[in-house]
């Protein structure tokens, strides 16, 4: 029969395509550690919800000899499938196919699922493995980055934009990731650079692997750059599906309501924070002990620990979390977790997503390095992001807020819509002893004992300042609160702020500090 | 608690913090105010040309070396009047960012 004919004709088609680059590059790929392009998408993706698209499409390359070869598929995979039920569209880089190398076709395959995404508003997930460039192809390939990096920009803040490193991302590549919400690396397989290692040597006689130039961990917490790290593939992917789970389809949706389930017994909120405020704690602990199962899903938990940043539910409802962390560098704000915080307040903006957050700092950072480095600049972004988010803010102050930090964490003066304070809150312009120091610097230096005037008088400013009570009794402070009602009332904030809306005034963008 | 050993103090506004300190603010390089008597190479290169000698007298804008960095012949110049103490580097020498190049008196 005829079509009995064809269909085994498209059959076999399919099935050559099927193989990439090859049984040797495929073989060789898995003696990296890593999984064919395809194998990456059906681990990610639920079974068998993925439909690829431009299986057929070839290289167009016409110089250097580029004619006489076939890549199938021109090196990377599209199409789009379902994951726990939400719509994806994906993408994935062959490294088996001319090393995954971006040519025209394959520049355009991306932009096509890409503009499927942004269209029909749903999630884009990139799995980059890839030599870089295909040399041969010249500007055309270059046009194919500026292509994706236009419409990375476009579609964010719209659809959520993930991108996964698998394998080499090297070069102008590394823009496409840089762009998007989210970057996945794991240990060993990871590598990203704009110059790579040789560049390096030959250029500026620096020696250096590519690991310790670009590797997953690098990224993780040096650079920033990455906001998931995980030690294989399949992991990865857990995070990615977890991930998912968390966020909304488009920005003009919320995440979807799970069922609501209490905290686990084990996470006693009571009992968490010490009284004095030198003395450190695990603050994710007290994140555990309010969001439902306990189920806390951090973001850059290598980076600037300083800060904790993530998802959890609150009553079935995704809530991000912005903490600082006094087991870390006691909390402080600085470049790095200023930076860190700022983008995670925008991404939970621009996806509907409520932000609580905790407050325990005792200020800023003092040192050279970091007022060279920006601490201005990169401070702002954070005062910039809480007040320009319209989403629900809700502020719990544990213990001490202290002077701009205190500003700074959400106060009520960048318009957080509840601000809940501990009775263990200090809210003041400094800690007890730096304040005691300049408000009573006359009466300590002449004193007969400055030392014992000077315990008194901190202890003095201890009871007058080191409390929620002053701020509460400006209204700054909305309720003080004890730590067992935390949970209740939070959600109960959630729930009354349903509806928020708040009129902004016309704007084509505003200039955050960036 | 294991944890507790790899804690630190931190002093922030005369108050002492029991924290653990980040491998970034331990390894952080500690500021030391710019010498001007020390010509340093500000991006690393090769020394392509000397053009002074160790004892000669120097005016302030004279050159004294060319850095080859970049593709750029970078013309490094005196940033005052003196006389040259020490040259520390040879003609096609490698240097990285920092490196002590000529030491002026």
């Amino acid at each position: 029969m005829a079509v009995g004919k064809k269909i085994l004709e498209l059959q076999k088609k399919r099935e050559k395509v099927l193989l990439g680059g090859g049984e040797q590059a495929i073989e060789k790929q898995k003696a990296m550690g890593k999984r064919t392009a395809r194998e990456r998408i059906m681990a990610l993706l639920d079974d068998n919800s993925f439909n690829e698209y431009d299986m057929f499409v070839e290289h167009v390359g016409r110089d250097f000899d580029m004619e006489k070869k076939s890549l199938p598929s021109d090196g990377v995979i599209i199409g789009t499938g379902t994951i726990y039920g939400a719509p994806v569209a994906v993408f994935a880089q062959d490294f088996t196919v001319a090393g995954g190398s971006l040519g025209l076709m394959h520049s355009r395959k991306i932009t096509k699922i890409m503009d499927h995404a942004l269209k029909m508003r749903m999630p884009l997930i990139g799995i980059n493995d890839s030599g870089g460039a295909r040399i041969q192809e010249g500007v055309n390939s270059l046009a194919g980055y500026g292509e994706i990096f236009f419409r990375n920009t476009i579609s964010s803040g719209v659809i959520p934009q993930l991108s996964v490193i698998l394998g080499p991302c090297a070069g102008g590549a590394v823009y496409s990731p840089a762009l998007t919400d989210f970057v996945f690396v794991v240990d060993n397989i990871s590598k990203m650079f704009i110059t790579g290692p040789e560049v390096i040597k030959t250029v500026l006689g620096e020696e250096i692997s590519m690991e310790d130039l670009g590797g997953a961990r690098i990224h993780s917490e040096v650079t920033g750059n990455a906001h998931f790290f995980s030690l294989s593939e399949e992991e990865c992917f857990e995070q990615i599906k977890k991930l998912i789970t968390f966020i909304p389809w488009n920005n003009s949706k919320k995440a979807r309501m799970f069922e609501p389930a209490e905290p686990l017994a084990k996470y006693n909120i009571s009992t968490i924070v010490p009284e004095d405020p030198t003395l450190p704690y695990d603050v994710k602990d007290v994140i555990r002990a309010v969001v439902d199962n306990s189920d806390f899903f951090e973001i850059m938990e290598l980076y600037a620990r300083n800060i904790v940043i993530g998802f959890g539910r609150m009553g079935g409802r995704t809530t991000g979390f912005v903490a600082n962390q006094p087991m870390e560098m006691a909390g402080v704000l600085d470049v790095d977790s200023s930076d860190k915080a700022a983008r995670f307040i925008r991404y939970c903006d621009a996806f509907n997503v409520p932000i609580i957050t905790l407050v325990d700092l005792p200020g800023y950072l003092p040192g050279v390095d970091q007022e060279h480095a920006g601490v201005i600049r990169h401070g702002a972004k954070l005062l910039y992001a809480y007040s320009e988010a319209t989403v629900p803010k809700l502020t719990v102050i544990l213990r001490k807020a202290y002077g701009g930090g205190y500003i700074a964490m959400s106060s009520r003066h960048l318009r957080a819509d509840f601000v809940f304070a501990w009775p263990s809150a200090e809210i003041a312009v400094m800690g007890p002893e730096g304040a005691a120091n300049i408000i009573f610097r006359k009466e300590i230096t002449s004193a007969e004992d400055p030392d014992a005037m000077r315990k008194q008088k901190v202890e003095e400013y201890k009871a007058k300042f080191a409390n929620p009570y002053v701020a509460a009794s400006r209204g700054y402070v909305d309720a003080v609160i004890e730590p067992s009602e935390t949970r209740r009332i939070l959600m109960h904030s959630i729930e009354v702020s349903e509806n928020k809306d708040v009129p902004m005034p016309h704007k084509k963008h505003g200039l955050p500090p960036f | 608690m294991k944890i507790k050993d790899k804690l630190g103090f931190l002093n922030i506004n005369n108050s002492l913090y029991q924290t653990r300190i980040s491998s970034k603010f331990k390894n952080r390089v500690k500021y030391q105010p710019a010498d001007p008597k020390l010509i340093l190479s500000f991006i690393p290169g090769t020394v392509v040309e000397i053009f002074v000698s160790q004892g000669q007298k120097v005016k302030k804008g004279e050159l004294l070396l060319i850095l080859d960095a970049m593709k750029m012949q970078n013309r490094l110049k005196c940033p005052m009047d003196g006389k040259i103490k020490s040259i520390v580097t040879t003609k096609g020498d490698r240097v990285s960012k920092g490196a002590l190049l000529i030491e002026l008196e």
